[in-house]
């Protein structure tokens, strides 16, 4: 088709041209770093602006100092603590159960022949189309009915809003899972069976341990999306000390926006750090599941 | 392998067969939680919820079948997912779709039956009926009675629940009566003076009496038996009004007479398609939803395209692998993704805040103006694409530079030698392959902003608002946001009908959508390929 291509050592021209752009792109990259990290920047001085409002804050405040931070952890109308408190520990049982779930129902689309089966694939994927916020006025009236008889299932309990969470659990990463369960050769599972083991053996001795990798991905997005979440928490939860962070941090906004401005930047980056460790610490793993399609939440 | 390590011999094949002892206790556990969910939805009965008792029980037929059926053998692996998806997915979708197709909203809440309970519960004066004069008396214990004194001057003690009786001084601890023919006392309860009783919050509102003969406090100088005010006709399915014959007939869900009165109440009734007609072709609606829908195409879509170009420049311009520095850049680049959304919100609202906010300030002194963010349409239609960029951009960079890398190098290579500019090489070689690989994120990411809640409801709320809409609607209002208003904002009623119509409009649009996508990426043919 094309002559072969003669290979020649760069001119001394081209590696300046290269040089010149890549000048260029540091000064964009410059840029776009100070269009991404400026509103964090933003907050952190905010934060540590002892004006504490909104109207007087400058980027780099003067005599900053931690006092929104003590004044955060003091307020008795916002138990930072325990709302953070309540974020993990709602996040992390729901990502976990819904992790398992996603699993082990993956595993059955992918391994066993029934009848239904696309079927039902194809109705899981409709099904989590349905907008969900729409959906909260039937949530809303089951919990609190279901909470007549269960008053620990009803509203303004942890149990119920997991519940809820899980819900959504057969969702959409069980068809990123199921493709990853795919691309294990079925091999590996007869060569068991023909030793004599049974089903739940190979899943959980041969399988499982394959799938690490799509497991922590899987694990960590649910994680964040959970503990983003403060639609349906907004709705389900009522009490001050039962919030999630991020019903806290809303409703707290609305109420004191701009004479509280520092004390909200100070909840609001102590509650983002540990979404933001995790993602720059596992920005690989995350990176690699969300060009597979893998979703928050 | 691993497969060493697995002891136990077993036949292999789909039904994994237990011991007799583990299948009794399986069979002991189901029978235990059947129990359960029988008590349950008994007291769901009990309670009058009836959807959800159904919604359980069929679920917990279900669960039986599953479990006690072998073929059913792979639905046990997804079982508690399918439960929970059926009661906590399904079943509110089924609801929404439901109430959709209902009048369910502002003074339309309770059922038919309380509706007409309510209804029934109305009196009236008869002009037959017989009035008293009365006194009353209460105990230490809070209770009441009264003693009445008819136009003949027969004197009786009521009591709430109680029939009326005629005692004599003397007889059921009646004390001597006074110069009207009152008794002074009567044991166990304090004689109220006129102002006591006149001041007593709960008196007026006490039925004393038996059912259906009941006398209550009319003035303060007279009790009077009432009758109910209405009888209902289930023939008519209408409400007969007792004092003057008219007829209140059922018309979507309220009692309404041929004048246009309507007895309140009403209650949920089923009015068919007239939510969706509403939103298609109501004149009033019209221009708002029309606004709505425009916008809301118009924001999903230029989300996108504005998201998807900044994250493919950006992916492009740091491809290169030598680039110095690049992992740092990419750490400080996806650092707003990094963010809780809400987070990210509240802080851009504070920014952008007009009078007080850096943004506007810095502009202000720059230029001595800065943008109504929030009061104007357009500014506010800006603002929320530029708050959503900054959210999503390093979303799209992320998987732009993966396929980006997929993506060989022969084929630039190839290009190279054909002589095409960088140019083409970006609309003829790079965007096509990069679309096949993302494209199918493209879709799902247009999907996920067409129904974007959190960033209008906690940006601006929507605002600013839309002037003479018949229901709350605002200029950056989309669909999801306006439902929103709809079913949960209480300032002009709340109307779950037209909020879950508009919710299952939302969902064909998205639906839709997806299918599109399942096709363009053949998914479905994947479903059925036997790896």
């Amino acid at each position: 088709m094309s002559e072969p291509i003669s290979i020649q050592p760069p001119r001394k021209s081209m590696r300046k041209q290269r040089r010149r752009s890549i000048i260029v792109r540091w000064i964009i990259a410059l840029f776009l770093i100070f269009f991404s990290i400026f509103p964090v920047l933003w907050v952190i001085s905010a934060s540590l602006n002892p004006t504490g409002t909104l109207a007087t804050q400058q980027l780099i405040p003067n005599n900053p100092g931690f006092g929104n931070y003590r004044e955060l952890l003091n307020l008795d109308q916002f138990p930072f603590w325990k709302w953070l408190w309540n974020s993990i520990k709602v996040s992390s049982i729901t990502s976990v159960l819904s992790l398992s779930i996603t699993t082990v129902a993956a595993y059955a689309f992918s391994r066993f022949r029934f009848r239904g089966r696309q079927t039902m694939l194809k109705g899981i994927l409709l099904i989590n189309v349905f907008p969900g916020v729409l959906a909260l006025v039937a949530t809303f009236l089951m919990v609190s009915q279901i909470g007549d008889v269960f008053p620990f299932l009803g509203l303004d309990n942890h149990t119920s809003l997991i519940m809820v969470y899980l819900g959504g659990a057969m969702g959409v990463n069980i068809w990123l899972m199921k493709g990853f369960l795919d691309t294990i050769p079925r091999d590996i599972d007869e060569s068991a069976m023909v030793e004599g083991a049974s089903d739940w053996q190979i899943f959980t001795r041969l399988i499982l341990p394959l799938l690490r990798p799509i497991l922590i991905v899987i694990l960590i997005l649910n994680y964040i999306g959970t503990y983003g979440d403060f639609v349906l928490a907004r709705v389900l939860l009522r009490s001050n000390e039962n919030y999630t962070l991020m019903v806290g941090l809303q409703i707290f906004a609305g109420a004191q926006f701009s004479q509280r401005w520092g004390v909200f930047a100070a909840g609001a980056l102590m509650g983002a750090l540990p979404i933001m460790i995790i993602y720059l610490a596992l920005q690989d793993q995350i990176v690699g599941g969300l060009t597979q399609g893998a979703v928050k939440g | 392998m691993a497969s060493n390590t697995v002891q136990k011999i077993h036949k292999p094949g789909a039904s994994d067969r237990g011991p007799i002892f583990s299948r009794l206790i399986q069979f002991i556990l189901l029978v235990a939680l059947d129990i359960g969910t029988a008590w349950f939805l008994m007291k769901l009965a009990d309670l009058g919820y009836f959807p959800l008792a159904a919604a359980i029980l069929i679920i917990a037929i279900f669960v039986n079948v599953v479990l006690l059926r072998k073929k059913a053998y792979p639905i046990r692996w997804m079982l508690v997912g399918l439960v929970f998806m059926g009661l906590f997915t399904i079943y509110p979708i089924v609801f929404t779709v439901w109430v959709a197709f209902t009048n369910y909203g502002e003074s339309h809440l309770i059922t038919k039956q309380q509706a007409i309970d309510q209804i029934l519960n109305l009196t009236y004066l008869p002009e037959t009926g017989r009035a008293y004069t009365w006194t009353a008396f209460k105990s230490s214990g809070g209770e009441y009675a009264l003693w009445l004194k008819d136009a003949d001057g027969n004197g009786y003690l009521a009591k709430p629940g109680e029939p009326l009786s005629q005692p004599q001084p003397g007889e059921a601890g009646i004390g001597a009566l006074d110069g009207q023919g009152i008794p002074e006392s009567i044991e166990g309860y304090q004689r109220l003076s006129g102002i006591l009783a006149a001041t007593d919050k709960n008196l007026m509102s006490i039925k004393f009496g038996e059912e259906g003969k009941t006398i209550q406090i009319r003035s303060p100088m007279e009790a009077a038996e009432l009758q109910p005010l209405y009888k209902y006709d289930p023939e008519q399915d209408a409400m007969i009004n007792q004092e003057t014959g008219t007829v209140y007939k059922n018309l979507r869900g309220m009692f309404t007479s041929a004048s246009g009165q309507e007895l309140r109440p009403g209650f949920v009734a089923s009015i068919k398609w007239t939510n969706f007609r509403d939103f298609f072709i109501s004149p009033a609606l019209r221009g708002p939803i029309v606004r709505l829908v425009t916008w809301n195409f118009g924001f999903a879509f230029f989300s996108l395209l504005l998201n998807f170009s900044l994250g493919l420049a950006i992916a492009i311009l740091y491809n290169d692998p030598d680039f110095p520095l690049k992992k740092l850049i990419r750490s400080l680049l996806i650092i707003p993704y990094t963010i809780p959304a809400l987070i990210t919100i509240l802080i851009w609202r504070g920014m952008l805040n007009p009078d007080i906010g850096v943004v506007s300030r810095v502009l202000e002194s720059l230029f001595g103006w800065s943008p109504p963010w929030f009061t104007d349409q357009w500014w506010a239609k800006i603002a929320i694409l530029l708050v959503n960029l900054w959210l999503s951009y390093p979303y799209f960079m992320l998987i732009c530079s993966g396929a980006l890398q997929s993506i060989p190098d022969e084929i630039y290579a190839a290009a190279k030698v054909d002589g095409a500019s960088p140019w083409q090489t970006f609309w003829k070689i790079t965007l096509p392959l990069l679309l096949v690989a993302v494209g199918p994120l493209l879709i799902a990411s247009f999907t996920f902003n067409f129904n974007n809640f959190n960033l209008i409801y906690l940006f601006n709320a929507g605002g600013p608002p839309m002037a003479g809409t018949p229901t709350p609607a605002g200029h950056t209002d989309i669909l999801i946001s306006y439902v929103y208003n709809l079913a949960f904002s209480g300032s002009r009623g709340v109307n779950y009908g037209f909020a879950s119509a508009i919710t299952i409009i939302i969902f064909f649009i998205v639906g839709t959508i997806t299918l599109i996508q399942f096709r363009f990426t053949r998914m479905w043919e994947k479903v059925g390929e036997n790896v």
